[in-house]
């Protein structure tokens, strides 16, 4: 034990220094190197969709506004939803279990390094893929993210660019899931048990199998939508025994552990960031965990909450309705655990902090209106109308990117080294809630009175809630880039930062120097 | 030419939006509104109003108690009021009591909500059935005891001013968007079955004012019913992403009383059908 201990000090003291320049990240199978150009993709995909919402909102601005083509919105409508969701949000996710789980546990590195190499570099040819539709002859996705059939099938020369694209995604993401479920489950350091390990980590683990079991299920699905196309098979044509609302079930059903996928890391984020902040344990967290189970099980068996309109028999209806109507009670068990956390603390509200009470506010609402659309006959008004762009958005935005960003500030200084810009950071996310709600608050009134979505233009009784959305939108947009600016000065330069950078964290990666050296824990540590 | 009256009103939606809680306010005078779901003019649409209400002020409820823990707490535990944390982090009967209050408060909402569903679902007995077909971008209704067909598309002035140009403000096209060559014309008062179904992709057929909206799908019929109570011109949209032209295909209902509606049909099939085909037996239900 001893001696092998004296090998890897030895080791990462001497030859096994990153090689310099490009080579060090195409070669690389360090969890920081791999961590960070996750992070990176994730923030160039956020502003490439995002540049994708700021011509929705463009178009919306008012009547009649004609500044692109309807079929050109339809594209940017779908691939503002798939770069979202593939390139956004979930590669950042991976990034920050890249980075912290291994530090997490008290791990030298993830489980399968190669593998972990193997499954970013996938990443940006797929997005390269899918990108490049929009250049080809009869345009990109414009089917909605949702990718309908028959209508999917219209599409022009893109149509198998994106489903290889998604099957590379898929594999992406399977391959990563692997090896966090292979990293947690082997490498905790010793005396870590299942039970005490963070709820970041705990998160990650079981939306790890979420991933495992649902990213086939939509590969197989684009692969039927791929023959039914070129090779004569019927499993979505009405002519040919099939049946399109086929699609819809296999979609869905990956589809909602797929929200899932991206909002459980998001509740691991914020089980970490506000015990910090309110210098006081976790409320609760065996019920946290057991929570998050029971959100994960349920997630597998309410996916017809979003085909209520299709047309299913009132047994289904029903059965969806109260499977999803009892989700409500483990998410109100996170929400209660929280509040409690915060009960009584000692609060302080930095930036992190910031982030993550607007998201407890934030993402309640968005479950409020969840509850009111598993309501199957509201749900006949609300469907597809923009209270469910409402609703989505304040899960997805001020929950999960919301999340996202409070994890970015919150262990930036364990990355950099450095303390970021406090009064930027407060700003920046001042400026983002402020706006996100005026860009999303107004889209409940716009949906209950009528105004559907995906649609290039509208009546003008909608004309003042939109132009309200668009000035948030754009707000919105531009905040962003001060987050940028706050990573980038960040990474050069700042305070700092001390190993245990906020006074109140507690976990293992903040027993390390920030930042945090190329090779930690090579001896793993013990923990009591 | 009428311009663009009001553009001027896109100052004041801010303060619109702010206020617009009011807004939801069950108001005795029930017009159209900005801000929340249409009161309708079915028995359905009334009883999803309803149901809509009773969540969202269930909804408020819950907020008001979350947020107002979340912001005393903010308020007063911060650390320049509360410097020394408390060291609690687990309360078993707490925990108990709001995992079972949040079950109940559900049983309260999905009681209605599934009584409202079955209700919805009871198709017996209609009275006259109407075929609706979705295609890429208009809709086709048929009356098969009427042996009508009428094509609906999207109207010309709305056309104009999406087509050519900005000759016509949408402000100065009557119900831009929103209206239709040939409406679909329903009888007030009869339960009236409707079969859903697409021509080529999937299209929802979706009416504000009926309170439901149906998928077609190509190669299924949907079934669904509604009553209009109270005569008069219903507006809503395809709501399902069609293509090109998906948000172009409206859906405009003018709802007559049952002797006018007849009189329609007999119009209908003397200009369409040559003009002895006024007279004519139904066919029977």
């Amino acid at each position: 034990m001893s001696s092998d201990a004296h090998a890897l000090t030895h080791d990462h003291a001497g030859e096994h220094a990153p090689p310099r320049g490009l080579m060090r990240w195409i070669t690389t199978t360090n969890h920081k190197d791999i961590g960070t150009m996750y992070l990176v993709l994730s923030l160039i995909m956020f502003f490439v969709g995002g540049a994708m919402a700021m011509v929705i909102r463009a178009q919306l601005f008012r009547p009649d506004m004609q500044l692109v083509t309807p079929l050109f919105y339809n594209q940017m409508a779908t691939m503002h939803g798939l770069i979202m969701v593939f390139g956004a949000v979930m590669p950042a996710f991976v990034g920050l279990a890249n980075w912290m789980i291994p530090m997490m546990i008290g791990a030298p590195d993830m489980a399968l390094p190669r593998l972990n190499n193997w499954s970013f570099w996938i990443l940006p040819f797929a997005f390269t893929l899918l990108l490049i539709t929009l250049f080809l002859p009869g345009g990109g996705p414009q089917g909605g993210w949702t990718m309908y059939v028959p209508f999917n099938l219209q599409l022009g020369y893109g149509f198998p660019f994106m489903i290889f694209a998604i099957h590379l995604m898929g594999i992406s993401s399977v391959m990563g899931a692997i090896n966090i479920i292979a990293t947690i489950l082997n490498m905790r350091a010793p005396g870590m048990t299942l039970m005490k390990m963070p709820l970041f980590v705990w998160s990650w683990l079981i939306t790890a199998y979420l991933l495992i079991a649902v990213m086939p299920v939509l590969a197989g699905g684009v692969t039927m939508q791929l023959l039914d196309r070129y090779f004569g098979t019927h499993f979505f044509s009405v002519a040919g025994g099939g049946s399109p609302i086929l699609w819809e079930h296999v979609f869905w059903f990956f589809g909602h552990p797929e929200v899932y996928i991206m909002i459980l890391p998001a509740f691991g984020i914020l089980s970490e960031i506000i015990p910090t902040f309110a210098r006081k344990p976790i409320f609760g967290y065996h019920s946290m965990v057991y929570a998050l189970a029971s959100i994960a099980f349920l997630s597998f068996i309410v996916w017809g909450h979003h085909m209520f309109v299709v047309g299913m028999p009132v047994a289904a209806d029903l059965f969806f309705m109260f499977a999803t109507m009892l989700i409500a009670v483990p998410t109100g068990i996170k929400i209660f655990n929280w509040v409690a956390t915060m009960w009584k603390g000692s609060l302080t509200f930095e930036t992190p902090m910031l982030f993550a009470v607007a998201f407890i506010v934030l993402f309640t609402i968005g479950g409020f209106s969840g509850v009111m659309l598993a309501l199957v006959p509201a749900d006949f008004q609300y469907n597809n109308s923009y209270f469910v762009v409402a609703h989505f958005h304040y899960v997805l935005v001020t929950g999960a990117v919301f999340a996202i960003m409070g994890a970015v500030y919150y262990w930036l200084p364990k990355w950099t080294g450095h303390m970021y810009n406090e009064f930027w950071g407060k700003t920046h996310f001042w400026l983002s809630a402020i706006s996100a709600n005026v860009l999303y608050f107004p889209m409940h009134f716009l949906g209950l009175a009528g105004m559907p979505r995906r649609v290039p233009d509208y009546p003008v009784q909608f004309a003042n809630l939109n132009m309200v959305a668009s000035i948030g939108g754009f707000v919105f947009g531009l905040s962003q880039l001060i987050f940028v600016a706050v990573i980038f000065s960040c990474v050069r330069a700042g305070k700092k930062a001390e190993a245990r950078a906020w006074e109140g964290a507690h976990g293992l990666e903040w027993t390390l120097p920030s930042p945090a050296p190329y090779h930690s824990f090579a001896t793993p540590p013990e923990v009591a | 030419m009428v311009t663009k009256r009001r553009t001027i009103g896109g100052v004041l939606p801010i303060l619109g939006t702010l206020t617009a809680a009011l807004a939801f306010l069950p108001a005795p005078v029930r017009a159209a509104s900005e801000y929340n779901l249409p009161y309708g003019v079915t028995p359905i649409s009334h009883a999803v109003y309803r149901l809509h209400m009773l969540a969202f002020w269930m909804m408020c409820g819950i907020g008001v108690v979350v947020f107002g823990l979340i912001f005393y707490s903010i308020v007063f535990h911060r650390r320049s009021r509360h410097p020394v944390p408390a060291k609690f982090h687990e309360n078993t009967v707490l925990e108990i009591v709001w995992t079972i209050i949040p079950f109940f408060i559900l049983v309260v909402l999905a009681v209605p909500a599934a009584r409202l569903l079955l209700r919805m679902e009871n198709l017996r007995h209609p009275q006259l059935t109407v075929r609706i077909t979705g295609y890429q971008w208009l809709w086709r209704y048929t009356y098969p005891r009427y042996g009508i067909n009428v094509y609906s598309r999207l109207s010309n002035p709305s056309l104009a001013s999406v087509h050519y140009g900005r000759h016509l403000s949408p402000y100065a096209v009557p119900h831009y968007l929103r209206s239709v060559t040939h409406p679909m014309v329903l009888p007030t008062g009869e339960k009236i079955r409707l079969l859903v179904t697409g021509g080529d992709v999937i299209h929802a057929w979706w009416v504000p004012d009926f309170g439901l909206q149906v998928d077609g799908n190509p190669g299924l019929i949907n079934a669904m019913w509604i009553k209009i109570l109270k005569p008069g011109v219903y507006r809503g949209a395809c709501n399902q992403i069609c293509g090109w032209g998906h948000g172009y295909m409206p859906v405009v209902v003018v709802a007559k009383p049952p002797a006018q509606f007849l009189a329609w049909v007999r119009r209908w099939r003397a200009a369409h059908h040559g003009p002895g085909a006024g007279d004519f037996t139904p066919k029977p239900l």
